[in-house]
């Protein structure tokens, strides 16, 4: 027999302006089955949550209606308040009269009939409610961070500090990223690697951070709290722990001649290498694909001459399983290769380079030692000209949206540029400059007043070589469109900022919201910039969309409070709005004829298999399984199923249905 | 094979030498280019100057009447010409009631699904296939293929890939036996219809094509405009005046190219119709 | 006076619409007679994004729309991919059709005038024909007399025209289509 209480809200004035709510609670105390009802004009208030504590335990109230905002706003708040007075607070559901009525509508009748049907409706449904209790899914207290570049390195160095274990996987040889590549960094010009190997020695150090470098995630599964992680590490061709990282052997390989990734391709690597001098771990690994032992069986000269006999050319990629409750995506970015501008000359004029070329030459640990040097003869460029937005802005031929670093590291490379060489000529081509962070204006206007850096307005139409020297046609849009044509010695693209070409697959394998662009989505963009749709799975960095590093720094702490907040409690509890496949007394079990038509359909891949058996282990029959832990309650599998064998919690069809029906009984 | 032809104006006149070397050619590959009975002038750079109707009427009469012959292919070897009547088939399928439009004024039915070719799709096409053979003359030196503007752009209605630093031309060159060399002024434009009205620019735009052609030690240019080759050839006393020093690297067409490489003496391949004197470094073929 | 901006013609006749343009110039820059234009490309995107009367009248007077020569560079490199020289077909249509012509433009107009005049009488161009109606009408009447003499010994130049048999059905395409009109 159902004793429910009906307590409508006045809102201050946001209800009782357009509804007469007074009308709204006296209809409702006639519905048969309200045991009491009444108004007031703040609900959520202490009186308020007072007045529906004291209804339930002096009229043994089995249920109660709010009728007031929406549920987003104060659901948690009513439900908190009759756990509190001894009632399940999933007897407890809200009548939306606000969002849904008084604000949508005016003070009419027929509003306030609205009203009356909205709140019977859900009486209808309350009637139907079971108690439901909450799910509690354990907390594994340790954080996978993908991705060593600063925003790996600084989440995970937080992770850690509050005490947590941390796995942290880098795809490439050493940790450190883009970061690692800069010269000097904007607005302080401090040096990017001084600022930045401390980091990395710290994160090599600390005892809760468990660091695996050259491998890369093959498969994640579990939900939050509790994910299983397959991590590939990569075959190094090293025995780490014999490895002292003496360097001999990349002295001694033969093969010398190797782009090097790191130098961006202006300088060469041998077959058996470490990326860089400041490279965490310092311990080479062997690139298969252009060793001579591994292509043609000859060589082994690095074997030869390693002291410690640290070189093992039979070792195979290790494949590693993990249990970790949060995982932080911090995979970084790349740079678009300009060659899809064949205007510009990039690939055929080997004087036009990219920006993070210039970081290289510029860089005192680069291919020239930190001398700016044209990459064709090795001279010093008199004249520079630096094109901005070569690959941005640009829905013709590149990404449309604008990729936030340029203005400000152009800015930088034409200072650095003008420090080195001094009577040194630079222009840049620009359309607006974005200097938006904190010092970034007065570090652009240094440029342009104290360095003397040329700044012209307008773009480059075509550059190409002409007796040595590239001729850059460009135009000032500030002087009436004058045509400009420069004759440069170098000339500097700053290409777009890119998704890495990994991304989709891995927001794939991760079940992670992806953009056209391949940058991870965030959950809500204004409100939940390091979440993302996944329960359990944060975002750090440039992965998400180019930002600069302070930007990157912020984020990266930011997914880590995300993963402590998660680590603080030792058990998740989750809503029990899910899914869940009926159960019956033998011989019929479930009416679930084992289809799984269901699980194809799931966006969580939240539906597994249950096999019933008899006493003595017989397979009787294999029905539908909700895991609890994944399942979000959307329904999807509710419209799927054939023999409505599975139903949702809270929402079942029966209710629904006794919804739609008091609805249209409005008599 | 028969092909449908559209030669265009300046085929029949100013440029009757590109007529004869295509013909020449397609003759020693067997093929048989069957001019459009009745064609008209396609409107060239004045009809879409002053009136839109006009550059859409002037070149669908001829697909209309192509299409009447029954032609299901149309190689139209002038780059102007060519670009015309592509923008317009482009325009027309693009626009339903603006083909009815233009069919009404013709009074002759439009389709609009002729396929229509350059010369440098021709080529590749129906004769760079049969090249092995033929070449008897390899032109053993450094040419600069000179594409010009209308070969290649707009390049979404042209569908170039390649519409900065086009192929084409260097390639079939490169089966001749030539060293097509890189250069920058590929598509650079000559100075087009200001042949007559502005002189000094196409002086100017020519000038420079010539002079970087002649600095990456091109022997010849090699054209397959009617345009371009009058304002490289014929002009060559505005394009001496800009750059203050006689030129003499001759400007020839891709097709008498591969006439000469095919054997054909200069005669058939109209070399003597050229204001520049051609003289390859190679010998040509002797006038039968 | 009609109140429409010019720019709203524009994007009703070739789809363009002007507001996409964000002035980065790299239209003028690529442009190869940009230097001896008055209003450069980029500069007339932006006149007619002002929607100001005034630099609508200038624009339509200008030498610029004459002196392009269609080599469709800047389509080619826009980031925004604006159809310019669409723009500029109609704005020379307008420009001709309401007696703007700039000065300066004078002689290429004839020319593109002639060359029309010459293809209506006979439905292919006959040289001589543009020639004679180009000279008279430029009065740059000693221009080329030693091309021509040349040009007919290379069998270049005829004397007499070629002629489409269809002229009757050819004339309609030509009826009515330079009637001048108020702007």
């Amino acid at each position: 027999m159902s004793k429910i209480g009906v307590f409508i809200c006045h809102c201050g004035e946001n209800i009782s302006s357009t509804v007469d709510v007074v009308r709204v609670a006296e209809a409702a105390g006639e519905l048969e089955g309200v045991a009491f009802s009444t108004d007031y004009k703040y609900m959520c208030s202490d009186p308020g949550q007072t007045m529906i504590k004291q209804a339930i335990k002096e009229k043994g109230l089995t249920g109660v209606v709010v009728g007031s905002c929406s549920p987003r706003m104060h659901e948690p708040t009513f439900r908190k308040a009759c756990k509190e007075a001894g009632l399940n607070p999933f007897m407890c559901e809200m009548a939306n009269l606000r969002e849904h009525c008084s604000w949508v509508h005016d003070k009419s009748e027929a509003t306030t009939q609205k009203a009356i049907d909205l709140v019977r409706t859900l009486v209808e449904k309350v009637k139907l409610n079971k108690p439901l209790f909450s799910i509690k899914v354990p907390v594994t207290k340790t954080a996978l961070v993908i991705g060593g570049g600063i925003a790996g390195i600084q989440a995970s160095l937080d992770i850690a500090s509050a005490g947590h274990q941390v796995i942290l996987v880098e795809k490439d040889p050493s940790i450190g990223g883009h970061m690692s590549q800069l010269s000097e960094t904007f607005p302080t010009l401090d040096c990017s690697q001084c600022i930045l190997t401390p980091r990395m020695v710290e994160v090599a150090q600390h005892p809760n951070i468990k660091l695996l470098t050259y491998a890369e995630l093959e498969k994640l599964e579990g939900s939050i709290g509790s994910f299983k992680a397959t991590i590939r590490k990569k075959a190094k061709s090293i025995d780490e722990n014999l490895c002292n990282g003496c360097g001999t052997c990349t002295t001694k390989c033969p093969t010398k001649k190797i782009p090097s990734e790191f130098n961006t391709g202006l300088g060469m690597r041998t077959a058996i290498y470490v990326p860089f001098p400041q490279a965490v771990p310092n311990k080479p690994v062997i690139d298969k694909e252009n060793c001579s032992y591994y292509q043609k069986g000859k060589c082994k000269v690095c074997e030869k001459v390693c002291p410690t006999g640290a070189i093992r050319f039979d070792q195979e990629d290790e494949l590693v399983e993990i249990e970790v409750g949060a995982v932080v995506i911090a995979t970084g970015f790349d740079i678009m290769q300009p060659s899809g501008f064949p205007e510009y000359g990039y690939g055929k004029y080997k004087d036009v380079i990219t920006g993070l070329q210039f970081e290289r030459l510029a860089s005192a640990s680069g291919p020239t030692l930190g001398e700016i040097r044209r990459p064709s003869d090795g001279k010093i460029p008199e004249k520079i000209v630096f094109v901005a937005c070569a690959g941005s802005r640009d829905p013709a031929k590149g990404i449309p949206y604008c990729s936030k670093i340029c203005c400000m590291y152009t800015a930088k490379h034409a200072m650095l540029y003008q420090h080195k060489v001094h009577h040194g000529k630079s222009y840049i081509f620009y359309m607006d400059i974005r200097a938006a962070g904190k010092n970034y204006e007065e570090f652009v206007r240094r440029a342009i007043v104290e360095d003397e850096v040329n700044y012209i307005r307008g773009r480059v139409s075509k550059i190409y070589e002409e007796n040595g020297k590239l001729i850059v046609k460009g135009v000032d849009t500030l002087l009436s469109a004058k045509p400009v044509e420069i004759e440069a010695d170098m000339v500097v693209l700053a290409s777009a900022a890119v998704a890495n070409p990994g991304a989709e697959e891995l927001a794939q394998k991760m079940h992670v919201s992806y953009d056209s662009y391949s940058f991870f989505s965030e959950a809500h963009p204004k409100l939940k910039p390091v979440e993302t749709n996944t329960a359990g799975i944060f975002l750090a960095g440039a992965c998400q969309a180019p930002k600069d590093i302070p930007e990157t720094v912020a984020q990266a702490s930011g997914a880590a409070s995300k993963v402590i907040i998660l680590f603080s409690k030792d058990e998740l509890s989750r809503d029990p709005l899910i899914a869940v496949v009926n159960r019956s007394p033998a011989p019929v079990f479930s009416t679930c004829v084992g289809c799984f038509l269901c699980a194809s359909a799931c966006p969580y891949q939240a539906i597994g298999e249950e096999l019933i058996t008899n006493r003595q282990g017989k397979v009787i029959k294999k029905v539908a399984k909700v895991n609890p832990g994944l399942c979000q309650g959307c329904g999807t599998c509710v419209a799927f199923c054939r023999s409505k064998s599975i139903d949702i919690q809270g929402y079942s069809n029966e209710q629904m249905c006794a919804e739609v029906v008091a609805l249209l009984n409005n008599d | 094979m028969k092909i449908g032809l559209y030669p265009g104006c300046s085929l029949t006149g100013s440029s009757r030498e590109y007529n004869e070397s295509l013909l020449a050619i397609a003759k020693e590959a067997g093929i048989e280019l069957c001019q459009i009975n009745d064609w008209n002038c396609c409107g060239a750079t004045a009809a879409h100057n002053l009136n839109k109707e006009l550059s859409l009427s002037l070149p669908a009469r001829n697909l209309a009447l192509a299409e009447l012959e029954g032609m299901n292919e149309l190689v139209v070897p002038c780059a102007a010409c060519f670009n015309r009547l592509v923008m317009t088939q482009h325009e027309l399928s693009e626009k339903n009631d603006l083909r009815k439009l233009i069919s009404d004024k013709l009074q002759l039915p439009l389709k609009n699904e002729i396929k229509i070719y350059n010369v440098l799709q021709f080529l590749e096409k129906h004769i760079v296939p049969r090249l092995g053979q033929l070449v008897k003359n390899p032109m053993a030196f450094d040419v600069a293929c000179y594409y010009g503007c209308l070969l290649v752009r707009p390049q979404n209605v042209m569908k170039s890939e390649r519409f900065e630093d086009p192929m084409t031309m260097d390639v079939i060159m490169q089966k001749l036996g030539a060293n097509a060399i890189d250069w920058p002024f590929k598509t650079e434009c000559c100075g087009a219809g200001f042949s007559v009205s502005k002189i000094e620019i196409v002086g100017e735009l020519s000038g420079k094509i010539v002079r970087n052609a002649v600095d990456h030690g091109a022997k010849a240019i090699v054209v397959a405009c009617p345009m371009c080759h009058s304002n490289l050839d014929m002009r060559r006393p505005a394009i001496d005046k800009y750059l203050n020093m006689k030129m003499d690297i001759p400007v020839i067409y891709i097709t008498q190219a591969i006439a000469l490489a095919m054997g054909l003496t200069p005669h058939q391949a109209g070399i003597q119709r050229h204001f520049v004197p051609v003289n390859l470094p190679v010998n040509l073929p002797v006038n039968r | 006076m009609d109140t429409e901006d010019l720019s709203v013609k524009v994007r009703r006749e070739t789809g363009v619409n002007v507001r996409e343009c964000y002035q980065c110039g790299k239209c003028t820059a690529g442009c190869p007679v940009g230097e001896r234009m008055d209003l450069r490309p980029s500069v007339i995107m932006r006149m007619l994004q002002s929607g100001d009367y005034a630099s609508e009248e200038e624009i339509l007077r200008s030498n610029s729309i004459w002196l392009c020569l269609t080599c469709e560079t800047c389509y080619s490199r826009c980031p925004m991919e604006l159809d310019i020289p669409k723009v500029f077909d109609y704005l020379r249509e307008k420009s001709y059709a309401e007696g703007k012509v700039n000065h300066e433009a004078r002689d290429i107009v004839t020319f593109h005038k002639s060359f029309l005049n010459a293809v209506e009488r006979n439905g292919r161009l006959h040289e001589m024909s543009l020639i004679l109606d180009y000279k008279i009408h430029s009065g740059n009447f000693f221009q080329d007399v030693t091309l021509a003499p040349e040009m007919y010994s290379k069998g270049k130049l005829h004397l007499l025209p070629e002629r489409i048999k269809d002229r009757v059905g050819f004339a309609r395409l030509f009826k009515d289509q330079f009637k001048k009109r108020k702007s």
